[in-house]
């Protein structure tokens, strides 16, 4: 239903059938009259637009999408790419390096959903993945220092790597090598390793691989578990800020007197899908705008408990001259929907605690590998690359 | 890969692999809003297999016709969102520098 497609055809045969197709002028079709323009009563608009939080339980939670679905009433439901358009609107509430508060208006909840679901399991991210282990005489044991190290969150754009399968060699499109040798004195203190003591090595693995024969020439080069041709010190991004841990001061290990750990690790592209340490995101979530209405006037000391009543101060009181007092409305997005406002007697009479279905208050944080407005960006761009390869499998 | 009859091209389901409600939830809502759609969902078999049914039936159009018109409109909305956040990002640091400068 493309709207642009529409304004060059005359009366297609699935709207205008019904009419005759003599020399009728060129209308665009969506403005022929049968097309239902009406406005919804306004009881239905509200049950189309907005979830009732009720004592036990919301209701009209689900979404009305089927265009034709009032269409006995004469009114459209269908939404119209342009009118998307117009009512879009996005608002960045709140913007730091790590997190990002923004309000979506005018979105469906099954594309913020989309939106959450990619940024949370399918943008892609690197993290350590192979930890080659020569000396471990530490009280941690090796799987449980692996795995530690695979969830320290790594401050490298990982746009800039491919992802490695299965049979792929390792080289410096694909991997990161790191290094971590930490030793604690015999005689000394108990000392702590801490994530900025894993060193970059830009050159690749400096372990040497196992050869068959021992009698082999010292004169070649001694190959490594990884094969790096060039090193990725020479790229320009990472020419002066070596890669390292987004956090210094993420405790690895304890070691006591006499123990070392001497390591290396190798980071690859991944997925959340996989394994949740590929998560770009602490966490990515939304929730719809609450609405609170007064349903009627709430005056003199019954204002002041429900001032009083609501933990988050939804409520404000304003004075109408005399000395009375009135509640109104102040910070309506504050609300939690705890529901204290209507939980005594005959509270419900008073106050409607709704949600809007079509306003999202996301809320993203980075773990640090992207900035988080970029993040929302590759998102948005995934879902677009999805539905091109549906579309590039039916053609 | 659609599974449907060659004679009625209108309605058919679907199935896609490696998907899951993400996509499909999107799409489904796109095909609804489409006038020409009759009848659409997605079921997924089992959660273990990364697949997906999404059944289009149509008044009379090819049901991939509309499906891949559906995919457009998703991907125009998701440019549009894309665009229109972009321009939020930048009007928010525009304004935030501006006020930096102010109270200096």
């Amino acid at each position: 239903m493309t709207s642009s497609e529409s304004n060059t055809e005359v009366d297609s045969s699935w709207s205008g059938s019904e009419y005759e197709k003599e020399r009728t002028p060129k209308i665009p079709v969506w403005d022929l009259p049968d097309v239902p323009k009406g406005n919804l009563p306004s009881h239905l608009q509200l049950q189309r637009t907005r979830v009732v939080c009720n004592k036990e339980a919301p209701t009209h939670t689900e979404n009305i999408q089927y265009s034709g679905a009032y269409a006995a009433m004469g009114v459209d439901n269908s939404l119209r790419l342009d009118d998307f358009r117009k009512n879009l609107r996005v608002e960045v509430v709140r913007l730091t390096e790590d997190d990002i508060e923004f309000d979506l208006i005018g979105i469906d909840a099954s594309l913020a959903n989309a939106f959450r679901r990619i940024l949370i399991a399918e943008l892609p991210t690197i993290a350590i993945e192979k930890v080659l282990i020569a000396n471990n005489t530490s009280v941690i044991q090796d799987e449980v220092l692996a795995h530690r190290l695979g969830l320290i969150p790594l401050q490298v754009d990982p746009r800039l790597f491919e992802y490695i399968s299965e049979n792929d060699i390792p080289n410096e499109k694909n991997t990161i090598v790191f290094k971590l040798h930490a030793r604690c004195e015999k005689g000394g203190p108990r000392s702590t390793v801490k994530s900025d003591e894993l060193k970059w090595l830009p050159n690749g693995s400096e372990f040497l691989l196992a050869t068959e024969n021992s009698a082999s020439n010292t004169a070649s080069k001694q190959k490594t578990y990884t094969s790096f041709i060039s090193s990725q010190d020479s790229l320009p991004e990472f020419s002066n800020n070596p890669i390292a841990p987004k956090y210094p001061d993420i405790i690895i290990a304890k070691l006591g007197p006499g123990q070392e750990i001497e390591l290396e690790a190798h980071a690859v592209k991944g997925m959340g899908k996989t394994h949740a340490k590929w998560s770009p995101v602490a966490t990515a979530w939304y929730r719809m705008l609450p609405e609170v209405v007064l349903l009627q006037e709430v005056k003199g000391v019954k204002a002041e408990e429900l001032v009083n009543k609501c933990p988050v101060k939804v409520f404000d009181i304003e004075d109408i001259g005399k000395g009375g007092k009135r509640a109104n409305v102040a910070r309506p997005r504050s609300c939690t929907l705890c529901r204290e406002c209507i939980r005594g007697d005959g509270w419900e009479k008073f106050v409607a605690l709704r949600r809007v279905k079509d306003h999202f208050i996301f809320t993203v944080e980075s773990t640090g590998a992207l900035p988080p407005e970029v993040l929302f960006t590759e998102a948005v761009k995934i879902l677009e690359d999805k539905c091109e390869r549906v579309i590039t499998e039916l053609s | 890969m659609e599974h449907g009859s060659y004679q009625d091209q209108s309605k058919a389901t679907f199935s896609l692999t490696d998907e899951d409600h993400t996509l499909a939830n999107s799409l489904r809502f796109t095909l609804n809003q489409d006038s020409r759609v009759t009848f659409c969902g997605y079921s997924i078999p089992h959660p273990s297999d990364a697949r997906v049914n999404i059944r289009v039936q149509t008044t009379g159009d090819a049901a991939r016709e509309v499906l891949k018109d559906s995919c457009q409109d998703l991907m125009l909305m998701c440019q549009h969102v894309r665009s229109t956040f972009d321009q939020a990002v930048l009007d928010f640091k525009n304004q935030k520098n501006l006020e930096a400068v102010n109270i200096k």
